[in-house]
């Protein structure tokens, strides 16, 4: 009853509440709300990609234009002769590196006269300039005695403040009088600049050196590390490529479905989302702890990486085997070939495009990891110099490329900074070049099946 | 015989016996490769593989033995008297090593005689001094029991090469004996070699599990010394972390509350960042974007995955920082006093986050069925109402998901939180003071230290145990919803 009642009413209710017959083409107050929530809900969206883009411009372009004047540095070529007299005297003295500074300041003034510059300095203001000239014009005269009373130009690194000068780091407005520069100073290496004599060129010590002390940022160079990554890198490849692989054709193409394979599985998903750090902590007590394998050796970190890389290959790798379709197996089964046989010789072959693409990712994403080499004792300081052969390669103490990077990063003078975007932008040209290496790989011997 | 010129030597071994193998074989078909049972190949695949594996078995179970029973005996030398206060017997063994290290080096230069450097009533002044001049690294440390220890670890350890040099060589001989003997026609080769290669994969498997156990090992045992040293209640509920070295580091406090709070607000600021970006970006990658915007954006979102986090920890360290403190810092708002922040590196790392929250989640979505968007659609509902109703219900365990897995990461990140974080532990509300973590805790604890003897030190296993326990849990918890997600439109 009462239902029969109401129901006529509440048809009519609409027809009520609008005056006129409302037209097709003409939105309603509901309509027009959902529209705008669509609208709004497209905007989020957008905006949520245009936030995650304008992070990665804002990383790139802090990246670039941070890390590019360490790429530059600045020097001081001054011609100049020491004569046989001048090198005994000064050979004789106390302070022998004093000495040949006081020679190297009298050429500087003749030069300027030479060149009619008007502009006062003394040494100290030199001294401020060059760092300390003397031990490198005695290194190369003790080293070089037939160049005696010939001229010789010598090419001498500025001070880490007159780079900053140099590359806009510092200016006039900014910098405070102290024992390393003063306000004096900048008036003179202007001169030095118009005249020539002070020059920008490009930073070869910093793609080749290796790591300088804490006093001196203008000699760090990230050489020694690549070169300690590198035999990381070798001992990552020719572990977790094999390793990996076999691993992926047991579990993908003959592990039986029990107990032990269930585990693997378990574990291989598990360690790859192990924190990195946690790595370091084993390869510090396995590797160093109980192996009493050496510490800071690319050796040892090599071994880390590889455990954490495993996963990544091993994932990649299955899923590479898995798009080789049956058929191949199938059909090599068919003329007789062993199960071994159909993997090695058919399956193995037809997947290791995509094998191969895995694993320089998966290099690239070790060649990039910091935290498990700080453990394990490979910072940057201990990268002094080039290792001597190939067995030292692996078992002397070196850094890589990102802990030298974080060693950087970590010490209080601001020329360092430079040098760690610096580095990192070696890193990423690095890391760069094996993704594309993978991207053309994958282009061009991928098979559509 | 240096381990090399060992391996070299098995190697050749292994290739002779494949030729010798090969060669038997078909000999003993009268030269018809047809009467064989494999292919020639696998005879002599089968005698390497003899030679090989079991020497170098042998090799590598020496090489992890020896160091430990040599150290043993060594150590047993040693007298309680020589370890000295504050000093462990394991530095006093690195200084036997040391010492060894220096003879070995001495009488390799030539410059001390073989009989001299194991002359067992040497005195140690003298030897000090013939070590000093041939420019071997000598501490005052060296006194008769450590230059006997010293001698009886280079002898010991001599006798051990030499035995196991020639085990090594034995092994691989016999080896190739026993393939030689198997290799006739009738021998079923290519099943034994296919036994042999499947083991290998088996043991390259089973590596994960080993790596787990190595790391679980590693872990519990320092742990378990750490609560030796210092109790357990302490560390897990204590309020305070100021780790000194005063006392052999017995003095000092290590709580681990403040890093854990440090640790999960540092998270959570990143999660916040990342969590909304990444879901949207999702939604409207998979359910808007036409497949060129697709083609550009995804890839585009996805290089923040792939740059390596020292380089964003520089980034929170010299660009966000200086930034934030110029908006919140003593000029602008005052309530932040330096670059490195809960803030700086909870933002940092959510940046890091975006691409992991948005191609999981792109997936997830991905995943649900096109019959229920569709179904959707008909009623009339746009877009958005599909995805808030619909498409967002039914991919919610899957993005839960998603959101642990991304909180694991931001958990056991290292890089960000060292160089953005701060140093200073300390329980805080405010998202602009100064906090540290669990894992910038570990690496300051460990870095460049040699010597787990003290609690300040054992420590930071402790810590590394408590974060392998939580992320586990995370990824364990977040591995079963999404694998039983997947389950249900399966």
């Amino acid at each position: 009853m009462t239902d029969a009642t109401l129901s006529p009413d509440g048809a009519k209710a609409p027809e009520k509440t609008s005056a006129q017959p409302r037209s097709l083409y003409a939105t309603d107050e509901l309509t027009k709300k959902r529209n705008a929530s669509e609208k709004r809900f497209q905007a989020y969206g957008i905006a949520a990609i245009g936030a995650g883009l304008f992070f990665l411009v804002v990383l790139a372009y802090s990246i670039i234009s941070e890390g590019i004047p360490a790429f530059t540095r600045t020097v001081l070529t001054v011609e100049f002769t020491v004569t046989q007299e001048q090198f005994d005297d000064a050979e004789s003295q106390l302070f022998k590196t004093r000495a040949y500074e006081a020679v190297f300041t009298e050429a500087m003034s003749t030069q300027f006269q030479q060149k009619n510059i008007q502009v006062p300095f003394d040494v100290a203001a030199i001294e401020r300039i060059v760092g300390k000239p003397g031990s490198t014009i005695r290194e190369f005269y003790r080293a070089n005695p037939d160049q005696l009373g010939q001229p010789v130009a010598f090419e001498l690194a500025a001070s880490s403040r007159v780079d900053g000068y140099m590359n806009g780091r510092l200016t006039r407005d900014n910098i405070t009088d102290s024992r390393f520069l003063q306000k004096s100073d900048l008036d003179l290496v202007d001169v030095l600049v118009e005249s020539g004599i002070i020059q920008t060129v490009f930073n070869w010590p910093f793609i080749t050196g290796a790591d300088s002390g804490v006093d001196n940022p203008g000699g760090a160079g990230i050489g020694a590390s690549v070169v300690g990554s590198f035999f990381m890198m070798l001992v990552v490849l020719f572990l977790s490529l094999p390793i990996g692989v076999a691993a992926s054709i047991y579990l993908e193409e003959f592990a039986p479905q029990n107990k032990f394979t269930d585990l693997i599985e378990v574990n291989i998903s598990n360690l790859a989302a192990v924190p990195s750090i946690v790595f370091g902590i084993l390869g510090l007590a396995v590797f160093i702890q109980f192996m009493h394998l050496p510490q800071s050796a690319p050796i040892v970190g090599g071994l880390v990486l590889t455990l954490m890389t495993l996963p990544t290959i091993i994932i990649s790798t299955r899923a590479s085997l898995k798009a080789v379709p049956p058929s191949i197996r199938d059909a090599a089964l068919g003329v007789g070939a062993s199960k071994m046989q159909a993997v090695f010789h058919h399956v193995l072959p037809l997947a290791m495009p995509g094998i191969l693409t895995g694993t320089i990712i998966g290099l690239a994403q070790a060649l990039g990891e910091t935290a498990p080499l700080l453990l394990i004792g490979m910072v940057g300081f201990v990268a002094r110099g080039y290792p001597d052969g190939f067995v030292s390669g692996f078992m002397d103490p070196n850094s890589a490329m990102p802990a030298q990077i974080y060693t950087w990063a970590a010490r209080s003078d601001f020329a360092f900074y430079e040098k760690a975007w610096g580095g990192i932008i070696v890193l990423l040209i690095f890391l760069l070049s094996m993704n594309i290496l993978a991207i053309i790989l994958r282009r061009r011997f991928e098979r559509r099946w | 015989m240096p381990v090399v010129w060992l391996i070299l030597i098995v190697l050749a071994v292994a290739a002779v016996g494949y030729v010798l193998g090969r060669g038997r074989a078909l000999a003993s078909a009268g030269g018809e490769q047809i009467k064989l049972h494999s292919l020639p190949s696998y005879y002599g695949s089968n005698v390497a593989m003899k030679v090989v594996v079991p020497a170098f078995l042998i090799l590598v179970l020496w090489l992890l033995v020896q160091p430990l029973i040599v150290n043993n005996s060594v150590s047993g030398l040693i007298p309680d008297s020589e370890i000295a206060e504050g000093s462990s017997r394991g530095l006093v063994l690195a200084e036997v090593r040391r010492a060894a290290r220096g003879l070995d080096n001495a009488v390799a230069q030539g410059l001390i005689t073989e009989d001299f450097a194991r002359n067992a009533r040497a005195d140690f002044n003298d030897v000090t001094a013939r070590l000093k001049e041939a420019g071997q690294v000598v501490t005052s440390q060296i006194t008769q029991p450590i230059l006997r220890a010293a001698q009886e670890y280079r002898v010991l350890n001599a006798t051990g090469n030499f035995m196991m040099s020639i085990v090594v060589i034995l092994a691989a001989l016999a080896g190739a004996a026993w393939g030689l003997y198997e290799s006739r026609a009738d021998f079923r080769a290519r099943n034994t070699v296919e036994r042999g290669i499947k083991a290998l994969l088996i043991s390259a498997a089973s590596i994960a599990i080993l790596t787990t156990a190595g790391i679980v090992f590693s872990l519990v045992f320092n742990t378990v010394e750490f609560f030796r040293l210092y109790p357990a209640f302490d560390f897990f509920f204590g309020l305070t972390w100021s780790p000194t070295f005063s006392g052999r580091g017995g003095n000092s406090q290590l709580g681990i509350i403040p890093l854990l709070w440090g640790t999960f607000y540092i998270s959570f600021v990143a999660l916040a960042v990342a969590v909304p970006i990444g879901l949207f970006a999702a939604v409207y990658l998979s359910e808007y974007a036409g497949p060129k915007v697709r083609a550009v954006a995804k890839p585009l979102l996805e290089i923040l995955a792939g740059i390596p986090t020292i380089v964003y920890g520089l980034f929170a360290l010299l660009t966000v920082g200086p930034l934030l403190v110029s908006v919140f810092g003593p000029d602008g708002a005052g309530i932040m006093q330096s670059g490195t922040a809960v803030m700086t590196a909870g933002l940092v790392m959510g940046i890091m986050l975006i691409p992991f929250v948005s191609s999981l989640s792109d997936d997830i979505i991905n995943a649900v069925p096109q019959a229920m968007r569709d179904g959707s659609y008909g009623l009339g509902a746009t877009k958005s109402e599909t995805v808030k109703q619909v498409i967002l219900p039914a991919a919610l365990p899957g993005i839960v998901g998603a959101i642990l897995l991304a909180a694991s990461r931001a958990i056991g990140e290292t890089m960000i939180v060292v160089l953005g974080a701060g140093a200073a532990a300390r329980l805080s509300l405010n998202p602009f003071d100064a906090m540290t973590t669990v894992t910038a805790k570990i690496v300051s604890q460990l870095t460049g230290d040699a010597d787990f003897a003290s609690p300040v030190a054992l420590v930071a296993f402790a810590l590394g145990m408590t974060l392998f326990v939580v992320t586990l849990g995370l990824n364990i918890v977040a591995l079963y919803i999404v694998r039983k997600y997947r389950e249900q439109y399966d």
